[in-house]
C-alpha cells in the first residue's frame, strides 16, 4: 500500500519551454490540422502571436522532465501496474511556442477501494508562465491495480 | 469565428469526430510525441508481463481527440475546463467516435458558461471517456494583435 502520508507532499518544481517542433510532432501523432494550430495567418488571425498549444498539451509538457513519472515512482507506484482514471485541466491563460512554464507538483489525495485492490493517487499541478502568470491548473488521477499477476 | 454561447440550445449536439483505428503506429507516435513512455503502450511483451493481454491506447490520446473535436467547434480561448474519466480500456482496432452535447448554462468563476458533455466509443458503442468541459463567451479583454507583423522586415 502506498503511504497516505504522502498526502500534501510538494516536489521541486521543474520549467520546460514550448518547442515548434515537439508540438508539430504532437499535433501529428493526434490528427490535428486545424488551421490555428498549423497555418501561421489563421493563428494570427484568431490573435495568437505564435501557434497555441492544444488544450491537452499541458499533460505533456508536465512529463517533459528527466523521469516523466517521477511524481509517481517517488511515492512508490508501479508503473507497470498503472492506468489513468481521470484528468482535468482548468485554463485561464492561453499558452504558445516560446512559452517557458513551471509546473508546482504536489500530491493533493492518496485512497483505495475494494479493499486496497485498486489505489488511486492524485496529482496537482500549477502552472505559471515566463511571467509568472498562472495559466493553468491540472489534476491528474492514477490508479494502481494491486494483487494481479 | 467566435461563438456566442448564449445562441446554443441545451441538447444540441457537437458536430462529431470520427477517428481511424487504433494501430500500434499512432500508440508509437503517441508515445513519442506526448513523453508518456510508459511500455505498457508500445511494448507487449512489458504489457504481457503486466497482466494485459496487449499494448492499449493511452488514455490521454482520446482525452486529444476529444480536445480536437471541441476545438474544431469552438476557439480554444473559450474553453475554460476540460476533464475527462478513462472509464473503459481503449483497444488496438477500436474505431473511435468523439461526441458531445450542450446540457446546461451555469455560474463559473463569476462567469455565465455552457457545460458540455463528452465521450468518446468505439465501433461496438462501449463508452471508453467520458468528459465534459465548460466553455464561456470570448473574453473582452483577450489580447489580439491585429497588426501584429509576422515577419518582421516585410510589410503584409
Amino acid at each position: 500500500m502506498i503511504s497516505k502520508d504522502f498526502i500534501g507532499m510538494t516536489f521541486a518544481p521543474h520549467t520546460v519551454c514550448v518547442e515548434a517542433g515537439r508540438l508539430q510532432f504532437f499535433l501529428k501523432a493526434i490528427g490535428e490540422t486545424g488551421p490555428v494550430y498549423t497555418d501561421r495567418y489563421a493563428s494570427h488571425d484568431a490573435g495568437y502571436d505564435e501557434f497555441p498549444v492544444p488544450p491537452t498539451y499541458l499533460f505533456c509538457l508536465e512529463l517533459e522532465k528527466p523521469d516523466p513519472f517521477f511524481h509517481l515512482t517517488a511515492i512508490g507506484v508501479d508503473i507497470a501496474r498503472v492506468l489513468h482514471g481521470e484528468m482535468s485541466f482548468d485554463y485561464y491563460l492561453p499558452v504558445s511556442v516560446g512559452d517557458c512554464l513551471t509546473f508546482n507538483a504536489s500530491i493533493a489525495d492518496i485512497y483505495d477501494k475494494k479493499g486496497g485492490a485498486l489505489e488511486f493517487i492524485v496529482i496537482d499541478n500549477r502552472v505559471t508562465n515566463q511571467n509568472n502568470d498562472h495559466v493553468a491548473d491540472l489534476r491528474s488521477t492514477v490508479i494502481q491495480r494491486n494483487g494481479q499477476a | 469565428m467566435t461563438l456566442d454561447i448564449d445562441t446554443l440550445q441545451i441538447g444540441a449536439p457537437l458536430p462529431m469526430l470520427n477517428l481511424p483505428a487504433i494501430t500500434r503506429t499512432t500508440l508509437a507516435l503517441y508515445a513519442g510525441a506526448s513523453g508518456d513512455h510508459n511500455p505498457v503502450h508500445i511494448d507487449i511483451d512489458f504489457a504481457r508481463q503486466a497482466g494485459m493481454p496487449d499494448v492499449f491506447a493511452h488514455g490521454m490520446l482520446s482525452m486529444a481527440y476529444l480536445g480536437r473535436m471541441l476545438t474544431n467547434w469552438v476557439p480554444q480561448q473559450q474553453i475554460r475546463s476540460f476533464g475527462a474519466r478513462f472509464v473503459g480500456i481503449t483497444n488496438l482496432g477500436d474505431r473511435l467516435q468523439c461526441v458531445g452535447r450542450v446540457v446546461e448554462f451555469l455560474e463559473h468563476r463569476g462567469e455565465r458558461v455552457v457545460k458540455i458533455e463528452i465521450q468518446t466509443r468505439n465501433q461496438d458503442g462501449e463508452t471508453k471517456v467520458l468528459g465534459q468541459a465548460l466553455v464561456g463567451n470570448p473574453s473582452i479583454n483577450r489580447a489580439h494583435s491585429d497588426n501584429l507583423n509576422l515577419f518582421p522586415g516585410f510589410s503584409i
